[in-house]
């Protein structure tokens, strides 16, 4: 039985959850079992916010993540809460332009990308998360690299659509870090 | 020849209400109002509790009884279903100004197209005889025995005021239902009510000074006659607001 | 078969509603069930349907009495404080046997309490809800499907049986997306000659009324009730039976629960427990058959739950205390984990026999 559960931390704004609904819409339209959940909580912004996928090819029982076999940190509070949450040999990405600490742990492997100054540097300022989900992908092929247009189609609105793109391109800075 | 008939827009069940209340001449006036618009087949009424709270068995078109104070927001669902019918609330002061002030205030603020029908007799009449919101100061009532004393409880909720400071409703307009002159301005009041939500013009209330000559601890002669010489000086008759006229004045 | 989305659980129940044939939606703003009201905004007036942000819980139950009153289904939505608020309408509801849908998607309390998902409105959805004797039928969806197809089940039942249907969801099934898909059964519709849509002129005058002031008429209304609720107690239960059929322990649980359960269940299985769940479905009626032949053969029971113990009680009732009970239990808004449940069957396998 193969279950990816993904944990994603970090301010509100940062895109946390969008980052994870890619994920939910390509486990979808890989006909995998997902599950979706969001912290909700009085802070719109600048709060703490996390996101729980669960990718699996079985029906999913709890959508609650309390052992992450992977966590994207992408601030150092999301990053300090959760490092030992994750499953021994998990994974954990953490963005280093904005968390200038290390892991301690041994039992997992860490990855260090830049990604807010990658995406910065790049023109997409906002997309430091995809990038970051890029990397996921390369690392834990939990879903595949192919037809992520597509992908981004099934839930960005058409008005949006230009968003595509860069998008598409922030995924693929990361996967090719 | 007939020279007077019962409204057809009345069962023939016999009124409960005390010898001298006022209820009765109201709903025949509602009743009138129907009937001259022709719409009983498509009027829905809504019942308030409180005294009038079998007015459901009064009214020949179709009748809900509502949950205290809630008769607007029930209209509110009913209208917003049937918007081709007519909806009215026939609500006391207790139950319109009291409890219910909230869903009375925001289904005026929505100009909500319905037509309420309120009847201020400064007492709660079924529960026998306490302090309405709209009793007047130094009343004595069984809950304000020593008279209703303003610092202690505030004073009396004037609707009409009130409601004809929001944007939203259509028509305003107190009358009083304790001379012949009164019932007859009375009566073109609430058909004004009743023809304004036909025009879909939006929200009516036409408010009663009425009486309670049993918990007043008065005859019905002198319940009419406080009417005049208490009630009025502090709730004067007249139309609060109309906005069809206010525009029909602008436009000159 | 129809196309897989995905879909927020508040979405699922708004979107399912317009499919059911709900055309008005009445309701107030609060956490975690706003998105439905959100979804009905948008919806709602591009199909000639109503949306309205009342003033009040007790004005939108009370707007949602009136469209009853006219023969439509109407729904409305909110979370446990505003449930409260709810239940003067919940009552002259079943005083005048009218079908509604009312969606709790609870939150810890009591008093304004938090945010986050909860169960504790268990006794307040399945004991009555409001003053007098009365019930309503209580269904508890465990996924984002269940959000979708319950609604559709809670449409049907309300009007079959001229009452309220509640769906009592919670803060994390109404916040998480899965994939659904919407069911493309034909929506059964009901006939009601007795809803209020004017006489024109051709037919005596119908009431929508709850006030019976003479005792013996009004208990007459009360115990005919009753013979409803007795037949709904007979047919309607509904239930999932998870990894019962050689289960010596038994858990018991819910919604949310019954999803964090099902993964302690797999973790004791693997360590050899016979353990297996039944899920209610059906909150009110409950599932009491289900559960008294469960006792049967089952050693143990344990109860789940995201509150302080309230189903247990109806847990020990069907199964007539004949097996141990035990409770596992968060509240407040948090959430017992698949370890804390595991610990619970672990405890309850040791004991008894």
């Amino acid at each position: 039985m193969a279950t990816s559960q993904i944990l994603i931390a970090g301010f509100g704004g940062q895109g946390v959850l969008f980052a994870g609904k890619f994920l939910a819409y390509k486990a979808l339209t890989e006909n995998k079992q997902l599950s979706w959940l969001p912290s909700y909580g009085p802070e719109m912004r600048g709060g703490t916010a996390n996101c729980s996928v669960i990718i699996s090819d079985d029906p999913v029982g709890s959508p609650i993540i309390t052992t992450p076999d992977c966590l994207i940190a992408m601030n150092r509070p999301s990053l300090d809460k959760y490092v030992d949450a994750v499953a021994p040999g998990g994974m954990i990405l953490v963005d280093s332009s904005l968390i200038s600490v290390e892991v301690e742990r041994t039992d997992v492997r860490t990855f260090y990308i830049p990604a807010t100054k990658m995406a910065n540097d790049a023109g997409f300022a906002t997309l430091a998360n995809m990038v970051l989900v890029g990397k996921l992908i390369k690392e834990s092929g939990v879903v595949s690299f192919e037809n992520n247009k597509e992908t981004f189609e099934k839930f960005i609105p058409a008005k949006k659509a230009n968003l595509i793109e860069i998008n598409c391109q922030a995924l693929q800075t990361g996967y090719d870090y | 020849m007939v020279v007077f008939e019962k409204p057809h827009a009345l069962t023939d069940a016999p009124l409960h209400y005390c010898p001298g209340c006022t209820h009765g001449i109201v709903h025949r006036l509602v009743a009138e109002a129907i009937d001259a618009l022709g719409i009983e087949g498509k009027t829905i009424g809504v019942a308030p509790v409180g005294c009038s709270v079998m007015a459901y068995n009064y009214f020949s078109c179709d009748m809900i009884e509502a949950a205290h104070g809630r008769a607007p927001a029930v209209a509110t669902g009913v209208k917003r279903a049937l918007p081709d019918n007519i909806v009215f609330t026939y609500q006391g002061d207790g139950d319109l100004a009291s409890i219910g002030t909230a869903e009375t205030v925001h289904a005026a603020a929505r100009n909500e197209n319905i037509t309420i029908i309120f009847i201020n007799n400064a007492i709660y009449g079924m529960t026998g005889g306490q302090m309405a919101p709209t009793s007047l100061p130094g009343q004595v009532t069984q809950t304000s025995p020593y008279g209703r004393d303003p610092q202690l409880c505030g004073f009396p909720v004037k609707i009409c005021e009130m409601l004809s400071q929001l944007e939203g409703p259509e028509y305003i307009e107190r009358v009083a239902v304790n001379n012949v002159k009164n019932i007859k301005k009375a009566g073109k009041a609430i058909l004004k009510a009743f023809k304004n939500q036909t025009e879909n013009k939006g929200f009516s209330l036409i408010e009663v000074v009425s009486t309670c000559p049993t918990n007043w601890g008065m005859t019905p002669q002198d319940a009419m006659k406080w009417v005049d010489e208490k009630m009025i000086p502090y709730y004067p008759l007249g139309v609060y607001k109309d906005r069809s006229a206010e525009k029909a004045e602008e436009g000159k | 078969m129809a196309e897989k989305v995905l879909m927020k659980g508040n979405e699922a129940i708004a979107e399912a509603a317009i499919r059911a044939g709900c055309r008005h939606y009445f309701g107030y703003p609060i956490t975690p069930q706003t998105e439905i009201a959100a979804y009905m905004a948008k919806k709602m007036p591009k199909i000639g349907g109503t949306f309205l942000q009342a003033e009040s819980e007790i004005a939108a139950i009370n707007m949602v009495y009136g469209v009853s009153s006219a023969g439509f289904r109407v729904m409305t939505s909110s979370s446990s404080p505003g449930v409260s608020l709810k239940s003067e309408g919940l009552s002259y509801l079943a005083g005048c046997d009218l079908p509604a849908l009312v969606v709790n998607v609870q939150r810890g309390g009591p008093g304004l309490g938090g945010i986050q998902p909860s169960q504790s409105d268990y006794f307040m959805a399945t004991k009555g809800g409001g003053h007098g004797d009365f019930r309503m039928i209580v269904l508890a969806p465990a996924s984002v499907q269940e959000m979708a197809g319950l609604t559709f089940k809670a449409f049907e039942l309300a009007d079959q049986y001229r009452m309220t249907a509640m769906l009592l969801a919670d803060g994390t099934l109404g916040q998480m997306m899965e994939a659904i898909t919407f069911p493309e059964t034909e929506v059964r519709t009901f006939d009601k000659p007795w809803a209020v849509t004017g006489t024109q002129m051709k037919r005596p005058h119908n009431i929508i009324n709850s006030l019976a002031l003479v005792p013996d008429v009004l208990e007459k209304m009360n115990f005919d009730r009753y013979k409803k609720y007795a037949e709904i107690e007979e047919k309607e239960p509904m239930y999932e039976s998870y990894m019962m059929d050689d289960a010596e322990i038994c858990v018991v649980a819910f919604g949310i629960a019954s999803r964090v359960s099902k993964n302690a269940i797999m973790a004791a299985r693997a360590e050899g427990i016979k353990v297996g769940m039944i899920r209610p479905i059906t909150l009110w009626p409950f599932p009491t058959k289900a559960l008294a032949e469960a006792a049967q053969k089952c050693r143990a029971f344990v109860s789940v739950e995201l509150n302080m113990g309230q189903m247990i009680e109806d847990v020990r009732l069907a199964t007539g205390c004949a097996r141990p009970v035990s409770l596992c239990n968060r509240a407040g808004g948090m959430i017992p984990t698949p370890d804390h449940v595991l610990a619970s069957i672990r405890e309850a396998n040791k004991g008894g026999n």
